[in-house]
């Protein structure tokens, strides 16, 4: 068996596939599918300081190979997690990490600092991306100056590997990655949703209740990839990439790409195994290869 | 405990052209199904039917492992799970979903408007094993969205409302003479478009009866993992697939 670990800041990562938050519950709801286990880490739903019921339904269109959310952060509160869920899986032998969301600088930090007393919670991945709330979210992920301004107040109070993750809803996705590695982050994750929209021609209305949403699933696997890729040629610190990702394959193109790690989203619905098969593939694909550490992997892309 | 599960097509029956059953048969023996729960089937190799497809379980076979689902064709995926042949796989996750709530006593009116008619097979055996009497009132626009009405039978009294008149009584459903005795029944439940079962759950309501009812929202997993199929409750928002999809009218917020 090939080495499929990898180092992302101080988290040792047991293989390259993570599950991506807001598509993987906390975890739980796929228990009865596979052995938790035998994944990297669990980025679990998006927390706030204070319970959210999130937008009105309708909340979700289908598009051609994709769909279209708007959940808009629905979640009990940090609180409620820490006191309700993390017990439930703390002792899990995968590395639980909470993508952290807030409306100002102060909820982000309320919410980090909460998340740094966690034992179990190796590393937080700070959302400056989700395009379905008024406030906050994206408007933080979408101009240098802002992002570095909440990732630096974050860092400031985060011991842990603090990874930020990145909107493409941007011009330059590049610049925004470049601030927030100044600002301290460990890591980046992208990509979170696209913003979009769908439309029911026969009602003349749109079809979510927010008019846009974020898509997500293969549609965007292309943009995902060239952002991962102008991403990783920009900055130092690793990137974990994600959009789109439904087999190993896929996962093989985005590590090329120059991603160390992966996270799996919209596949979790559709097989909610396919994160375990994505593992097996990526080991198989080594062997074939011949390849003995994923390492040699990370950003191979031959461009010659 | 939920499963994913590679089935096979035993066969399917066509009730109409619009309407069928498909049997599947499942690899192993059947998990515990409750009146109510559905399963997400997954429609393989169409670019337009990207997310799985639930369907609620119409019947079940343990001697057999065999699971029926009633399918009304409304889009690419319902059409093209219509041209499946035996042996072909069918890619099913399931049982999904909570359960309709049995009383300690009847009798009781089943509801079903359109295609609402698929969780009550389930529903009336396990109210005939408890000795409980069952009255149908089922709607549809014409006579061809009156299906299944022979087995219905087999468990209590059916009645028919038609919006043209081409079978039962003209009208819909709540226009019914039923409602006349609704004093009668214990429990209602209803299953078929929103409008509908808001207006049987204000009948309910103002005659003070127990009323479930099962809902249909648009879901992208059916497991509890994504919020999309979030209805709103007096407690909070909460999942169709997982909370639901039965619900009690008095839980919900509706304006009855
Ligand atoms: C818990 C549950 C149980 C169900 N049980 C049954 C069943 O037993 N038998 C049956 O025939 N159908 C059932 N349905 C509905 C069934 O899932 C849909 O008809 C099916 O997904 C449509 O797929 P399609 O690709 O053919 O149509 P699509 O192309 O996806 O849809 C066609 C049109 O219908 C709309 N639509 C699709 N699904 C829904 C929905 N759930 N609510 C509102 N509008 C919708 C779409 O927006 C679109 O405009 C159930 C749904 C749920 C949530
Ligand atoms: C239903 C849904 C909910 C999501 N919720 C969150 C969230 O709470 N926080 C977040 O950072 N990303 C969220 N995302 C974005 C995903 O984590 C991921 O970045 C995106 O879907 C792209 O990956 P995919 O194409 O593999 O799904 C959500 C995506 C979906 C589809
Ligand atoms: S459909 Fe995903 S939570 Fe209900």
């Amino acid at each position: 068996m090939a080495d499929l670990s990898v180092k992302i800041g101080d988290l040792q990562l047991k293989n390259p596939v993570m599950t991506a938050s807001g598509t993987f519950g906390f975890g739980e709801e796929f228990a009865d599918f596979i052995d938790l286990n035998r994944l990297a880490g669990i980025v679990v739903k998006g927390l706030t300081p204070k319970l959210r019921e999130g937008n009105p339904y309708p909340r979700m269109a289908e598009t051609a190979s994709g769909m279209l959310n708007t959940v808009g952060l629905q979640n009990r509160g940090v609180d409620y997690f820490i006191n309700h869920i993390y017990p439930r899986i703390k002792d899990l032998d995968t590395h639980i990490i909470v993508n952290v969301n807030g409306s100002t600088v102060e909820e982000y930090i309320e919410v980090t600092k909460k998340i740094n007393k966690l034992a179990n919670v190796p590393a937080m991945e700070l959302n400056i991306s989700c395009p379905n709330v008024k406030e906050g979210g994206m408007a933080f992920g979408v101009s240098c100056p802002s992002a570095m301004a909440v990732t630096k107040a974050v860092r400031e109070v985060y011991d842990r590997t603090l990874i930020v993750k990145l909107s493409p809803n941007v011009t330059a996705i590049d610049d925004i990655a470049i601030a927030v590695e100044e600002a301290g982050a460990d890591a980046v994750s992208l990509v979170n949703t696209f913003l979009g929209m769908a439309i029911d021609a026969e009602k003349q209305k749109p079809i979510l209740s927010t008019i846009t949403g974020g898509l997500s699933g293969p549609a965007i696997k292309p943009i995902a990839l060239r952002m991962v890729w102008q991403v990783s040629q920009a900055v130092e610190i690793p990137v974990i990439g994600m959009g789109g990702i439904m087999d190993a394959t896929d996962a093989i193109e985005f590590i090329l790409a120059g991603a160390s790690a992966i996270q799996v989203g919209t596949a979790n619905f559709i097989d909610p195994q396919v994160s375990v098969k994505i593992i097996e593939g990526i080991d198989e694909y080594l062997e074939q290869h011949d390849i003995d550490s994923i390492a040699e992997l990370v950003g191979a892309l031959n461009i010659d | 405990m939920k499963k994913v599960s590679d089935c096979t097509v035993n066969q399917i029956i066509w009730l109409n052209e619009n309407n069928f059953l498909l049997e599947l048969i499942a690899p192993d023996s059947l998990p515990d199904i409750r009146p109510g729960n559905f399963a997400e089937l997954r429609i393989d190799d169409s670019r337009d039917v990207f997310l799985r497809r639930p369907f609620t379980i119409l019947e079940t076979d343990k001697t057999n492992n065999t699971i029926r689902f009633f399918i009304k064709i409304i889009g690419a995926g319902t059409r093209k799970l219509g041209t499946l042949s035996e042996g072909d796989q069918v890619n099913m996750i399931f049982p999904l979903g909570n359960s309709f709530s049995i009383p300690v006593k009847g009798p009781v009116l089943i509801v079903g408007g359109g295609s609402g008619i698929a969780p009550f097979i389930l529903l009336a055996k396990e109210l005939q094993n408890q000795g409980i009497p069952i009255t149908f009132l089922f709607g549809g626009r014409t006579h061809q969205e009156i299906l299944l009405i022979d087995q219905y039978k087999a468990f209590g009294e059916v009645f028919i409302t038609t919006e043209d008149g081409s079978a039962g009584e003209k009208g819909v459903v709540t226009q019914h003479s039923v409602f006349n005795k609704i004093a009668n029944y214990n429990m209602i439940y209803a299953c078929g478009p929103e409008p509908m079962m808001k207006a049987i759950g204000n009948i309910a309501h103002h005659h003070n009866k127990s009323c479930e009812v099962s809902l249909e929202n648009m879901m992208a997993c059916g497991f509890g993992a994504c919020l999309c199929c979030i209805v709103e409750t007096k407690s909070g928002n909460q999942r169709v697939c997982t909370e639901g999809p039965v619900f009690n009218i008095n839980d919900l917020t509706w304006q009855i």
